[in-house]
């Protein structure tokens, strides 16, 4: 694919654009094919970002998390249905043709994935899987390519990195694996980086390790961060604002610390005090959640929660409850937050 | 600790072969055990921390008797499991199971609920068909299952109701020790919360022993009578969750507690600048942890520090545990 120079013009930053929206996604429906039919995986999320902004998106597995960030980069499965509006530094995202879309990917946003040892090809070098964009979207030579790798690889403080620009990914441990994946990803300078559960596979010591590289990267070089985790502790630590998401549809939104502060949803509430910490005694029962996550195949009509909530009442049943504000810029979908508020967190 | 332990690890070596990397070099060793000694009594679990790489799941595969040490003993009611003959084995394995991380790929998709959870007992003692399902059936209720999930395939089940699944298989056989090699960490927040009530639930009902292997340091502290802490193949502390998590007297358990993300934003993080990767150190002597470690001092590259007593069932490691233990958390951090 021959390489945009429009693209390749825009990879440096003006400072006079940090402030600007960068990401704006407006009511964003996905319809999924599957075996038991149509499955409503994302049913209407909205939010934004600028530049600079890091933003967490937390749910579990089956809540839409990873369908909105496939959506934003164009990688949906076959057959899948978009409506709404995915609108990237003023342009429009899901009218975009593969062929355009393929010039936004790798270089002005980035990816970093759950499992380096996946997202890495195991027959190249990591010089070679670095350069690989480089040399796709900036037409860079292949030494400049090299000499560049080697500067992004230095970046993210991997040891010796002159030496294992030749290695292969097998030689490497999980951490060095991230690293290099972090590296490929920034590889283009994109405006927004999107880590999709980028630790859950390693240690916790690394994990730490890797969390403080991206956000000394994001801060670094003004991008926005879309990080997605199911851990409650990493969006803490790593994200100024945070989405929670349930059954495709953003439950509670705001800044990180009120949103901890308020526990506006029954859901956020529920992962909350689910979470084994440090310090219970021997032999605590953790609350569970009642239930189980439901099928995005056979959602119901109201509020999907409603099925293992403790506050529900029958018209939580007749639709998806709309976003009712809880503070300035904090708000979740339940038409029984007065209650909630009430009982104690 | 008891007259016989139930399981009793001893001395437990483990080291693997590597290719040579040059034709006439030596075949490097990889030292996955060096050294391991542990007892579990009836009715209380033992947890296992550590990085990935620490020798953790050696540990479980070697008590497991699935391959056999380079020395050591793993005794289960104080018989040697690595020195039984092959059917004496095959009928202690009915004492020891396993749960496994990953439901997905621990249960075999082809078969139905009914043949994966009585496996067991047709493979070890080929009872007849009807016990079979009766047992089953028993073992399902135990875990929050219905006997209607007998004829049903591991596909109609949720990643929780799999690991339910796995977990009654391996209480069919009547077990006294399970062995749970990350059980609840590819499960989500509300349902490992679910899973872990449960175990301990099994616990008290069947007077169970777990050797829990985790690398998640607030569940080890929930299901945890005692700690054990693996560095490199090494015990470097050990001690109630209590005293391991208030007073850890080794710089690598507080390594572990520091690096869990806390839940308190924005005020609690200190944001240090971001680490380079390290590098793992071949040290013949002195401490392993010495590189990574900020009390290191001349000593600790020189003199390979022994696990010792520091207070009645606390132990560890580390030249300067006295010293490390005193500190509180927020001196380590600064």
């Amino acid at each position: 694919m021959a390489p945009n120079a429009a693209i390749v013009g825009r990879c440096h930053r003006r400072p006079e654009r940090i402030l600007s929206t960068l990401l704006a996604v407006t009511d964003l429906r996905v319809t999924l094919q599957t075996s038991r039919g149509a499955a409503d995986a994302l049913r209407g999320v909205s939010f934004s970002m600028r530049r600079g902004d890091t933003v967490g998106l937390i749910g579990e597995s089956g809540c839409g998390k990873s369908i909105t960030a496939l959506a934003l980069m164009g990688l949906l499965p076959e057959g899948a249905r978009v409506s709404g509006s995915i609108r990237f530094d003023g342009q429009e995202l899901t009218t975009l043709d593969e062929d355009a879309m393929c010039a936004l990917r790798g270089a002005r946003i980035g990816m970093v994935f759950q499992e380096p040892m996946t997202a890495l090809n195991p027959l190249h070098t990591i010089g070679r899987q670095i350069a690989e964009p480089l040399r796709l979207h900036k037409s860079l030579s292949a030494a400049a390519a090299r000499a560049e790798a080697l500067r992004l690889l230095e970046r993210v403080q991997l040891p010796q990195a002159a030496k294992r620009l030749d290695a292969y990914p097998h030689q490497m441990s999980g951490g060095q694996r991230q690293r290099v994946v972090i590296a490929i990803a920034l590889a283009c300078g994109p405006d927004l980086l999107i880590a999709d559960e980028p630790t859950t596979a390693l240690d916790v010591t690394i994990q730490r390790e890797v969390l403080d590289l991206i956000a000394e990267l994001v801060a670094e070089d003004g991008m926005g961060l879309l990080l997605i985790s199911h851990d409650l502790g990493v969006m803490a630590e790593t994200v100024q604002r945070m989405l929670v998401m349930y059954g495709g549809s953003v439950v509670e939104s705001g800044p990180t610390d009120i949103v901890f502060r308020h526990l506006a949803h029954p859901y956020t509430r529920g992962l909350f005090a689910a979470r084994p910490r440090l310090g219970l005694a021997r032999g605590t029962r953790l609350a569970t959640i009642p239930g189980r996550v439901p099928e995005l195949a056979d959602l119901p009509l109201g509020c999907p929660f409603a099925e293992r909530c403790a506050w529900v009442v029958d018209d939580c049943r007749r639709e998806l409850p709309a976003p009712q504000p809880v503070a300035p810029g904090h708000d979740a979908r339940c038409i029984r937050l007065a209650a909630v508020a009430a009982a104690m967190p | 600790m008891s007259q016989v332990a139930l399981l009793q690890v001893e001395d437990l070596v483990k080291h693997y072969r590597l290719p040579r990397e040059r034709l006439l070099g030596p075949a490097p060793l990889v030292r996955a055990l060096e050294g391991v000694s542990f007892g579990l009594d009836r009715g209380r679990s033992l947890g296992v921390v550590g990085e990935s790489g620490s020798g953790k799941s050696t540990l479980a595969r070697l008590v497991m008797a699935l391959e056999p040490p380079s020395a050591g003993q793993v005794r289960l009611h104080g018989q040697d499991l690595h020195a039984l003959a092959p059917a004496a084995l095959r009928s202690a394995r009915d004492k020891l199971q396993m749960v496994f991380q990953d439901p997905y790929g621990s249960l075999d998709p082809r078969r139905s609920i009914l043949q994966t959870v009585a496996e067991p007992l047709r493979m070890l003692h080929g009872t007849p068909p009807a016990e079979q399902r009766e047992r089953a059936a028993s073992v399902l209720d135990a875990v929050g299952l219905r006997s209607t999930d007998l004829a049903k395939y591991p596909h109609e089940f949720s990643g929780g109701q799999r690991q339910r699944i796995a977990i009654a298989r391996a209480l069919i056989t009547r077990p006294k020790l399970i062995v749970a090699d990350e059980p609840v960490s590819a499960l989500d927040v509300s349902v490992q919360a679910q899973v872990l009530n449960l175990m301990q639930d099994l616990q008290d009902q069947f007077g169970l022993s777990y050797l829990f292997i985790s690398h998640d340091l607030a569940v080890v502290d929930l299901v945890c009578d005692e700690v054990i802490v693996l560095y490199q193949g090494r015990i470097v502390e050990r001690g109630t969750p209590d005293t391991l998590f208030r007073q850890a007297a080794h710089p690598y358990t507080r390594a572990l507690m520091q690096a869990v993300p806390q839940l308190r934003p924005g005020a609690a993080r200190v944001r240090r600048r971001a680490a380079p990767a390290v590098a793992q150190p071949a040290t013949a002597e002195g401490c392993a942890f010495a590189s990574r470690c900020a009390w290191a001092q001349e000593r600790c590259t020189r003199e390979q520090p022994l696990l010792r007593t520091l207070t009645t069932g606390h132990a560890a490691a580390c030249h300067r545990a006295e010293t490390v233990a005193t500190m509180t958390q927020n001196e380590v951090q600064t």
